[in-house]
């Protein structure tokens, strides 16, 4: 059996009926890793020693019927989640070597349930990008297409998941990081409502918009995974109780009667044939499963970018300050003084991406700017989440593209910043209102490339859009991706 | 002199919470260099903060206590700026929206009460501390301090000289004691001052350029930093010059002060609401139940001693200065000690060892004073010995009984064994008797200190009085 292209409930099946053992799964999907990844450059890193002694141990659950559904399944994780004594470098020269002395709540919560960590994935340094051409660690290749980006900032992890190297992993979304990868690959990619999943141990960009979720291969997994990292954290704050026990009840109720809404600005010029048309039809397709599709708008969206990036820079440029030399990560060998200690471990330390935004994050909070820009931006987020509630009095979810188009070709997009910050359209606004959205496969372009359609909920509303979700997926399983051999 | 001075102070206070501000780390002052300290602490990547609840507690009590408005709805704000204590570049205070504002504390000046008003109480963390001297090759840096709650208490430029910012300070310190939110210990650096001054000719309304004094950690260099600047702007004004606002650091040991930075070198520290942490919301019930559970504070103290329980309004006010002088009255006083003489001993005493050996606390209990007090009434022991026992009761903190006890200084009443030591004494002295005699009164004082000496200060003094009397009458 090839459990590569396995669902975690299918392997967790296998495991308790003893069809496989943890360890024995473990060294499959290892073996996989060793043969492919060389090809696709997801891992930053691998951990053979820790993964098959948490294997063992998984087993020794399975064996006394204590496991959970996630018991001997093994996944991975973006590498900007603290992983205790691995090393967790945000895909930057900064944090190359560093490795913490704890461990992020939501992986902690995976390895409780059992899961088995066998790495950590590659993004855009930081996560700051839509590429992962960004990270300095190496560039990931997407699985479809090895000369096409796997779309970023997650990118390690939608490519890892989508060539069967993890049955699942985490990313990190903060203006659309886990879902535009997700749609590139043609996996699952959910972003929970803010606050959902601790973002304790997960490495700060925009700390009131970075939110950790699931990458799987349906929709059924991504909420067994959201089961397990979703809930109050007393280490995180801004973490919530949603109330919802357990994600993957009801989800196969269907859509009979649900009301979707399609922004006209989600479908306009812009947005290339192949996406549209493939949206279109899946637009269609509900309507045949009894919901009911109405066009409607998003006036704010063309002001959701400005808004994100504003946001997002400010927030960085004061979180990524820490990366001093002082105290961890990387210093610069070339310094006489306090100012030049700081100037060369910084201009040294971290990629170009990185120090265009922490200038432009630095830029809109100083003395003469704020209110122009930062306070401008504050004010736009309102209004952006006034117009989703707005929305959502009327709509129990909003659908749409992932991205305007699919998968470009990997350095396409490198010289012009610019344009690859409007790749983030569809998704930013999401963050901005703190909503929950998901991004299933919804068809392949003319290319032969995943598009990927995005469902968006009210606040805590994961189960309706996890619901429709799967209402489409049960009519149309995902086309899988092409083998890739080494 | 041609100008008024105007002061405004900063006092930052360190809160005597267990734990740190966003951490579980103790606070205790010391401990080897970062030991004190975990990876919230350090800002390792992905770590986050969160408020401890105690802090919104005493920063709230801190503001009632000074009779400010306390915000149903405040915020933490993040100060950015890059420096090596400051692990994550940034300090989390706050900025528009502080926990407490608008209150006034009244200070005692030339017999006059008058107030001076609070502009803002706002939350924040400490910074590490910089080590230069522990290394050949540069800095070294202890984070145990990061992360220990202060409160930044905000004045309005209602002082007006260096006289009333000293008595402000003093008891902003007092009240806070009081409030039991923070031990104000000066030399641990517990409590810091901000000094804001600047002159205005007499009669204009508009203020004149200030310089700003940091860090300063003492009620006297408070005073004397003030009195300082006050020269110096003076003599600038004077020569025709115009002041620069800037930033000053003092020098306590030369008493001089030295530009730090100019206005325009001023930083700009880029301040933002904190996004990892929910704002702090306070309900009317539990500001008010914050506000009832607040003790008796050191006016109403004042008043009651006064008032109450007769006590000079001199003493009355020396003695609540400090919580821990009026504790100790209070709890002299509950045991049964009469108000006036257990503030006499406070007074005298009590305020003249602990200004000998320069501290604020008191090593026994006032119920101990009281005990002392009661030896006396019952005659065991004399004035004079009391105030040798009363010495080492602040040393040792031993029990009076106990102390006079050991040393056998009960006073000594027999009749037959003073009059033993008072025949013996006459006989010693034939002078002074003669003296006596031909009608020199005084000379029983001389015999009187010559029987004390003979016993050690025990004896009975009515006793040897009355019997010297009798007898060296009968030799007339």
């Amino acid at each position: 059996m090839d459990f590569s292209k396995l669902t975690i409930k299918t392997i967790s099946g296998a495991l308790s009926e003893r069809e496989i053992s943890a360890p024995e799964l473990t060294k499959r999907f290892f073996k996989k890793i060793e043969n492919i990844d060389k090809e696709i450059n997801a891992f930053i890193s691998t951990d053979l020693q820790n993964a098959f002694a948490d294997a063992k141990s998984a087993q020794l659950l399975i064996d006394n019927a204590k496991g959970s559904i996630l018991t001997g399944i093994p996944m991975a994780v973006k590498d900007n989640m603290c992983t205790d004594g691995i090393k967790t470098t945000c895909a930057s020269h900064m944090l190359e070597s560093f490795a913490p002395p704890y461990t992020s709540t939501a992986v902690s919560n995976l390895k409780q349930e059992g899961a088995v960590l066998l790495g950590k994935l590659n993004l855009d340094e930081f996560a700051m990008g839509s590429s992962t051409e960004n990270s300095y660690i190496k560039k990931t290749k997407n699985p479809w297409d090895l000369d096409r980006v796997p779309g970023g900032s997650s990118g390690g992890s939608a490519a890892a998941v989508a060539s069967g190297q993890v049955v699942f992993a985490l990313g990190s979304d903060t203006g659309g990081s886990i879902r535009q990868p997700a749609a590139f690959c043609g996996v699952v990619g959910l972003k929970p409502t803010y606050g959902t999943v601790s973002r304790y141990g997960l490495v700060a960009f925009a700390s009131s918009l970075d939110q950790i979720g699931p990458i799987t291969k349906t929709v059924e997994d991504s909420a067994i995974v959201l089961n397990a990292i979703s809930g109050k954290d007393p280490m995180d704050s801004t973490s919530v109780d949603s109330g919802i026990k357990d994600y993957a009840v009801g989800i196969s109720d269907g859509v009979k009667g649900m009301k979707i809404g399609v922004p006209k600005e989600y479908l306009a010029e812009g947005v290339a044939s192949g996406v549209r048309d493939n949206v279109k039809a899946a637009i269609s397709e509900y309507e045949k499963m009894g919901a009911i599709c109405e066009e409607t708008s998003l006036e704010l969206a063309d002001y959701a970018i400005a808004a994100y990036y504003i946001i997002s820079s400010a927030e960085a440029s004061s979180n990524l300050a820490r990366y001093d030399g002082i105290k961890y990560g990387y210093r610069s060998r070339d310094y006489k003084n306090l100012l030049e200690l700081y100037k060369n471990t910084r201009s040294e330390g971290f990629g170009a991406e990185v120090k265009r935004r922490i200038m432009l994050g630095t830029y809109v909070l100083s003395s003469g700017y704020y209110d122009a820009y930062y306070k401008k931006a504050l004010q736009v987020r309102t209004l952006i989440k006034n117009e989703f509630d707005n929305l959502f009095s009327k709509y129990d979810c909003i659908l749409g593209p992932t991205a305007p188009t699919t998968a470009y070709k990997i350095g396409e997009m490198t010289d012009d910043p610019l344009e690859m910050y409007l790749g983030d359209v569809f998704t930013v606004s999401v963050n901005i209102a703190g909503l929950p959205a998901i991004s299933i496969p919804c068809g392949l372009d003319g290319s032969g490339l995943p598009v990927g359609m995005q469902l968006i909920g009210k606040a805590f509303g994961e189960k309706t859009i996890l619901r429709a979700a799967y209402a489409y997926e049960q009519e149309h399983p995902f086309a899988t991706v092409p083998e890739v051999t080494a | 002199m041609k100008y008024e001075v105007v002061i405004g102070l900063e006092i930052h206070v360190e809160l005597a919470t267990k734990s740190k501000i966003f951490c579980g780390c103790t606070t205790e002052f010391g401990g080897d260099i970062n030991t004190h300290c975990c990876p919230i602490c350090t800002s390792m990547p992905g770590t986050l903060p969160v408020m401890n609840e105690k802090v919104v507690e005493y920063a709230a009590k801190a503001g009632l206590a000074m009779n400010c408005e306390v915000a149903n709805f405040s915020k933490m704000d993040r100060k950015n700026y890059f420096y090596p204590d400051l692990p994550k570049a940034y300090q989390i205070s706050q900025f528009d929206l502080p926990i407490c504002k608008g209150g006034f504390v009244n200070i005692e000046i030339n017999g006059e009460t008058k107030n001076i008003g609070i502009t803002r109480i706002h939350i924040e963390e400490d910074a590490g501390k910089l080590l230069h001297d522990q290394s050949d090759n540069g800095s070294l840096v202890d984070y145990n301090r990061c992360g220990v709650p202060l409160i930044e208490i905000v004045s309005e430029p209602d002082m007006r000289s260096p006289e009333e910012a000293k008595a402000y300070a003093e008891k902003v310190r007092s009240i806070l004691q009081y409030v039991g939110v923070s031990d104000c210990k000066m030399q641990e650096g517990s409590l810091r001052a901000d000094v804001n001054l600047s002159l205005r000719p007499i009669s204009q309304k508009e203020f004149g350029t200030r310089t700003e004094m940091k860090n300063l950690n003492s009620f006297r260099s408070i005073f004397r930093a003030a009195e300082s600047e006050i020269k110096r702007q003076s003599r600038v004004l004077d020569e025709g010059g115009i002041i620069i606002q800037e930033t000053r650091r003092w020098d306590d040991d030369s008493g001089r002060s030295h530009s730090m930075r100019s206005k325009e070198e001023a930083h700009d520290y880029r301040y933002f609401p904190e996004p990892d942490l929910v704002p702090i919301e306070l309900s009317d019930e539990i500001i008010n139940e914050y506000r009832e559970s607040l003790p008796e504070l050191p006016y109403e103290r004042f008043k009651r001693y006064t008032a109450k329980l007769g006590i000079p309004e001199y003493d009355a006010k020396l003695i609540t200065a400090s919580v821990k002088t009026a504790d100790f009255f209070e709890d002299a006083v509950s045991a049964g000690a009469n108000p006036k003489t257990a503030s006499n001993w406070i007074m005298g005493d009590l305020m003249r060892l602990m200004k000998e050996v320069d501290t604020e606390d008191i090593p026994f209990e006032g119920s101990l004073l009281n005990a002392l007090i009661e030896l006396i009434e019952k005659g065991t022991i004399s004035n004079n010995i009391a105030k040798t026992v009363f010495t080492d009761m602040f040393k040792t903190g031993r029990t009076p009984q106990d102390i006079v006890k050991d040393k056998g200084l009960e006073v000594l009443s027999d009749a037959g064994e003073l009059e033993q030591v008072v025949d013996k004494i006459i006989d010693a002295n034939p002078k002074s008797v003669d003296d006596y005699i031909r009608g020199k009164q005084k000379a029983i004082g001389f015999l009187m200190g010559q029987v004390m000496k003979e016993t050690r200060g025990k004896a009975n003094p009515q006793m040897i009085n009355k019997m010297l009397r009798e007898k060296l009458e009968s030799l007339k």
